[in-house]
């Protein structure tokens, strides 16, 4: 009974896996085919991993398992929290459907900001900048 | 004919397998033609979750939990490959401003 519950776990992780692989490609954006890759990469990964927890019955197998579901848990986030960053600061285009950009609007706000308390100090704010 | 849970456990992990490769070879593409470098990138850590997923799905098939070993180092160096990489990507941005915009016309 158990083999049946590992054949599922198998093709459902590697469906998963299929699905990550296709949204990297077809997937317009960096940031979008970032989400793809990080979540359901992640889910196949761990479905394929509990298939082998749950053939090897042991608990030093359930063990590694656990250890590489959970690493994978907690890097996933943090990696792509860096590469999306490092992207973003690097100036991507983004799809041109996006319709927030909440990050950008607040850069541009410090940066305006900045340049009018500058400037402020510098000359008479008689001249209001664009 | 009773189907035993074996036969279908191999067959599985034989699609498994190949579903595998089929995804590493999707990822390729966006690898080889991922239009910047933040794609590339992106694309690797894909592939290195993907190696982590065969090496437990290999794991299963060949009956040899031995590989779970590997698939944890693999999994700790890919990390560190993404964060290098990452850190890489955001230290360069300065020096290669106008380079990125020629990139980005292409």
């Amino acid at each position: 009974m158990s083999a049946f519950i590992a054949a599922a776990l198998l093709l459902v992780g590697s469906v998963f896996c299929l699905v990550a692989a296709v949204g990297m490609l077809r997937l317009p954006d960096t940031l979008i085919r970032m989400h793809a890759a990080t979540k359901a990469g992640t889910l196949g990964a761990g479905c394929i991993l509990a298939a082998e927890a749950l053939m090897a019955a042991d608990l030093g197998t359930t063990l590694k398992v656990a250890a590489v579901i959970v690493f994978l848990l907690l890097t996933a986030p943090v990696g792509a929290h860096l590469i999306g960053r490092a992207a973003y600061h690097r100036g991507i285009r983004l799809f041109e459907k996006t319709w927030i950009d909440e990050l950008g609007d607040a850069m541009q706000r410090d940066s305006n900001g900045g340049k009018d308390a500058d400037t402020t100090h510098a000359h008479e704010p008689d001249t209001p900048r664009s | 004919m009773i189907i035993e849970g074996q036969t279908v456990l191999h067959v599985a992990g034989r699609l498994t397998l190949a579903l595998l490769i089929l995804s590493m070879a999707l990822a390729f593409v966006r690898l080889v033609r991922g239009p910047q470098a933040a794609d590339r990138i992106v694309s690797l850590d894909l592939i290195a979750v993907l190696t982590v997923a065969f090496l437990g799905a290999y794991a299963v098939h060949s009956g040899e939990s031995a590989f779970l070993d590997v698939a944890i180092a693999y999994a700790l160096i890919a990390f560190l490959g993404t964060v290098a990489l990452s850190r890489f990507l955001l230290r360069s941005r300065r020096t290669s401003e106008e380079k990125q915009s020629g990139e980005e016309n292409r």
